[in-house]
């Protein structure tokens, strides 16, 4: 399938001269510490590539000042790239003029921010609608389509009430009906429950897996929590000082590190919860007994702990009914032992 | 000043300092009253002839002048019109009336009405209350010439600020070049611009609104400015992720979102616009003012605190109108809003065709009860309290005014220069000690060298006092939420009040003097001061206050070491401010007995023949203005730092 979102050899660098910069290999060459001392400008973002495909969850990770934030913003062009290609549905956005660059807002993605950026002055409802108004739909088609939304996302009956009268999880919830509200392909989430304590963070982020389900909806979430991006992301990119440092999936990156920064990152993730059995099965022996019980290898470990365990002897891994090895207790307990 | 700008961090400079002193006292014994370069209360310079020549001479050009003809004279017109029908209106007899087209019954009815609408019925009630009770003391028609003047200068002022502070607001090229033009406008002396605006708009109703407009349009234009730009940046990235236009973005976002402060901002302006408008009665502006100014100037203490009273009552009411109408949310009833609008309607239209609603008679006559309570509480107080007051009085005008001012108003001029360029240096380096010999070059130049210093002396001393105040109350409140809530809101009433009515309780109590002059300056200062200071303190970080209170300190040295130390920023902004106030009630001061500069202004817009003079004692305050603000700025820069 073609990807919605194809980013290639993404720049943003803020400062003096940033076009000149991007166009010399060499000053692209230079780390971010070095082009600052020469250049006195910031590479926000450097050199970026990532394709998202339709319906995915994909979750851009890194701590803070790794540049996902701007690299969001560089996708619908609340922040002007300095350099490369956005393919979105086949149209290279960044040739999009102003007024095209305005349909595509109102029609084809929205975002959620990590502080609301709710209207104080209006009702939860108005808020809703905001997005409908300023493209011109009629107030009662507004009202209706508003209502759908507040009640997808579980505000229903505080339709009247304003932001400052909501909790945060319940301005979120706001910020989240006023993205879908247009009906967008895309919906981008910039950090969007940084701001909310820990217990209504994972309610909302149970309720992103359930829109993301019913909806189906391609998403693009930042985060700088790695269980976050583990429990949401199809796929996850990790960002470190603007570049990409690995893409995969959640047992890719935990069974695979690309690099020691990002092994580092994994390191306290309980690989049990995360790993399935492809990462940890071994060929089999001479000595094996091959007549124990199947699994796939895309079983999460922490399922299979029990069969294991169970049987008396190694379980193969099995995909299409071709063997691909076996996991025996020396496996499993050396996943689980290892997070202790 | 000189106080807060001992540098604490260098050892060796309070030796330096005290050396300059020591210095300058020797010296000051060996030149006393040489080289002073006096100049008497009838005596003009060159400089001051050739300006009543140029006032003349555009005098007399003024209905032949091009310039004029097209561009002053117009400008003139438009707002001598624009107020002369808000006077018409409600305040003057007009359109071959003997009485104006809304009586009292029909203008208290709309400022209830209005005040319901927009801050609800316990401020309406307020309002109504406190327009009938300007009626009954006797001032209605005076009341209605000083609101008209207000609101006309308030929707000129609006007109031009709300658009200015919106741009403002949006390009950051706009907030460069408006905000130092800002700055200037209000740390400007307030009458400073009043001499030259009759030059070219004659004295009335048009130059006093463009004061009033200068002073009052600032605030409108920052604060719109201010509330704009303090929009969260995600909102409007949130809109613009939505696909808003920027004018949509504009109207349906940043405008709404600003409202609030806008408003305050709105209520700034009315506020700086009548005290501005009571002011200018120095320049034959009707209203209030004029009577304050006229019973100052008979020492009618009874009389001026009448007048004083209801200006004080109309600036209460229209500053809780305002700000009740900034603070929340609100839709009137159907019911209520028509109703009151058919009531509204009624009264205009009875106080339009009967002369009892149109003018305010009553038996009631509580003004010239006020005016002889007054009177008699004055001369109770003359002749009772002068064993206190005077006392004070002395003791200020022994210890702190008469030595200041010896020292630098007997010394030659070189040596104050020496030691004013001196100092500058020590405080601030090269720059500060360049500015200030070009300030004491321009105030030579201005003839009144000896005048100058006397009333550098006056400030000082009131200056002082601001700080010696500021610290104490402002620590005490900075400390104590209970202090702050209790003062606060005092500090606030004392703001709204316009600078005039300051001067009436002194006057009563100590008669007409420098020291009376000083006083109602400190008062009108001290209270900027104050919450500067005390949101200083207040903002000292917990942490270091409680880590100070761990390692066993005593209130003392908590407040000694750790939170003046901390909050030395706010010291040296509340010095800065705490003396343009003093500076700004310099000509107010001159009304009553401070002399030099303040009364060299004030008779300059009486007497023809010092105009000239009048002129350069403005300029010669402005001169003064710069060169303190200049030098208290890079006080707080080396300090801070």
């Amino acid at each position: 399938m073609d990807p919605v979102i194809s980013v290639r050899d993404l720049w943003k660098v803020f400062g003096p001269n940033a076009s000149q910069l991007v166009a010399s290999d060499e000053l692209k060459a230079l780390s971010r510490q070095e082009l600052m001392d020469r250049t006195g400008s910031v590479a926000a973002v450097r050199g970026v590539d990532f394709d998202v495909a339709p319906g995915e969850m994909f979750v851009v990770m890194g701590l803070s000042g790794s540049g996902k934030s701007t690299l969001v913003r560089c996708l619908t062009r609340l922040v002007e790239p300095t350099a490369g290609t956005i393919m979105f549905e086949g149209e290279n956005i960044l040739e999009a003029d102003p007024k095209r660059l305005r349909d595509l807002r109102r029609n084809k993605f929205s975002m959620v921010f990590q502080h609301f950026g709710l209207l104080p002055h209006r009702t939860v409802a108005d808020n809703v609608g905001y997005g409908l108004e300023i493209r011109g739909v009629p107030r009662a088609k507004r009202a209706e389509r508003s209502q759908e939304v507040i009640d997808l996302v579980g505000l229903s009956g505080n339709e009247k009430s304003y932001p400052d009268q909501l909790s945060g999880g319940m301005q979120q919830r706001v910020g989240l009906a006023r993205a879908l509200a247009g009906d967008p392909d895309v919906l981008f989430f910039d950090e969007p429950f940084s701001a909310l304590d820990p217990l209504i963070r994972r309610d909302m982020q149970s309720e992103v897996i359930r829109l993301h389900r019913e909806v189906g909806k391609t998403m693009v979430f930042i985060t700088h929590d790695l269980s976050e991006a583990l429990k949401l992301g199809d796929r996850i990119l990790i960002m470190r000082d603007g570049k990409v440092v690995q893409v995969g999936t959640g047992d890719e990156l935990v069974g695979a590190p690309a690099d020691d920064y990002v092994r580092d990152f994994v390191r306290d993730v309980p690989k049990s919860h995360v790993l399935t059995l492809k990462w940890i099965m071994r060929p089999p022996r001479p000595d094996d007994d091959l007549d124990g019980p199947e699994l796939s290898p895309e079983t999460v470990v922490r399922e299979a702990v029990r069969s294991v365990l169970g049987a008396d002897k190694p379980v193969k891994v099995v995909r299409d009914g071709e063997l691909l090895g076996v996991v025996a207790d020396e496996e499993i307990l050396g996943v689980v032992a290892g997070e202790a | 000043m000189v106080a807060v700008a001992a540098p604490r961090q260098l050892p060796r400079k309070p030796l330096i300092f005290a050396g300059i002193v020591l210095a300058w006292l020797v010296l000051w014994l060996v030149f006393r009253n040489v080289g002073t370069l006096a100049l008497g209360a009838a005596d003009l310079t060159p400089l001051h002839r050739w300006v009543n020549d140029v006032n003349d001479a555009v005098g007399a050009s003024r209905n032949s002048n091009p310039v004029f003809l097209y561009f002053f004279n117009e400008i003139r017109l438009v707002i001598d019109e624009f107020v002369t029908f808000i006077q018409a209106l409600i305040a003057q007899p007009s359109f071959g009336r003997p009485v104006p087209v809304i009586g009292w019954l029909g203008v208290v009815a709309i400022a209830g009405f209005v005040s319901l609408a927009v801050a609800g019925w316990r401020v309406a009630l307020l309002a109504v209350a406190g327009f009938v009770f300007l009626g009954l003391q006797g001032l209605w028609q005076e009341s209605m010439d000083t609101l008209s003047l207000t609101l006309a200068a308030v929707v000129i002022s609006l007109l031009i600020g709300i658009p200015l502070g919106i741009w403002a607001g949006l390009s950051d090229r706009a907030h460069r070049i408006l905000t130092p033009v800002l700055d200037f406008m209000q740390t400007m002396p307030t009458f400073v611009y009043l001499a030259p605006l009759t030059l070219f708009f004659l004295i009335g109703p048009a130059s006093a609104t463009i004061a009033t407009l200068i002073y009052a349009a600032p605030p409108a234009i920052r604060i719109t400015a201010h509330a704009i730009r303090t929009v969260p940046r995600t909102t409007v990235e949130a809109s613009e992720s939505l696909g808003a236009t920027q004018k949509q973005t504009l109207v349906k976002v940043l405008l709404p979102s600003a409202r609030k402060t806008i408003v305050l901002g709105i209520n700034q302006t009315i506020m700086a616009a009548l005290s501005m408008v009571t002011i200018a009665a120095l320049i034959d502006a009707p209203g209030l003012g004029k009577t304050v100014v006229k019973a100052l100037q008979t020492l009618d203490v009874g009389t001026a605190f009448n007048a004083g009273l209801a200006i004080v009552v109309l600036a209460i009411v229209l500053d809780r109108v305002t700000t009740a109408a900034a603070s929340e949310r609100r839709t009137l009833p159907r019911w209520a809003l028509f109703g009151g609008l058919g009531v509204t309607g009624v009264c205009v239209y009875l106080s339009y065709t009967y002369l009892w609603a149109a003018e305010f008679q009553s038996d009631v006559e509580i003004g010239s009860a006020i005016r002889k309570g007054a009177t008699a509480v004055t001369e109770w107080a003359q002749d009772s309290l002068p064993v206190i007051t005077d006392g004070f009085k002395d003791f200020v005008t022994i210890v702190l005014i008469n030595p200041l001012q010896a020292l630098l108003a007997e010394s030659p001029w070189f040596l104050v220069a020496l030691v004013i360029v001196a100092l500058s240096f020590m405080i601030g380096g090269v720059r500060p000690a360049i500015v200030s010999a070009v300030c004491i070059a321009a105030l030579i130049a201005t003839g009144l060298w000896q005048d100058s210093m006397i009333t550098l002396a006056s400030t000082l001393v009131a200056t002082i006092l601001v700080m010696l105040l500021g610290i104490v109350v402002g620590v005490w409140m900075g400390r104590s939420r209970r202090a702050d809530r209790f003062i606060r809101p005092i500090l606030d009433a004392a703001q709204v009040m316009p600078a005039f009515v300051y001067l009436v309780p002194f006057l009563a109590l100590f008669s007409a003097s420098r020291f009376t002059a000083i006083i109602a300056a400190v008062v009108f200062a001290a209270p900027v001061a104050i919450k500067i200071i005390a949101d200083g303190i207040r903002a000292v970080s917990p942490a270091t206050v409680e880590a100070s209170t761990a390692l066993g300190s005593s209130s003392w040295q908590t407040i000694v070491k750790v939170q003046l130390p901390m909050a030395r920023g706010a010291l040296t902004l509340a010095a800065n401010q705490g003396l343009i106030y003093v500076l700004s009630m310099v000509v107010v001061g001159g009304l009553v007995g401070a002399g030099a500069l303040g009364y060299d202004v004030v008779a300059g817009f009486s007497q023809g023949q010092l105009y000239g003079k009048g002129l350069a004692a403005g300029v010669a305050i402005v001169v003064l203005g710069v060169m303190l603000d200049r030098l208290t700025q890079a006080a707080a820069k080396r300090w801070t730092n």
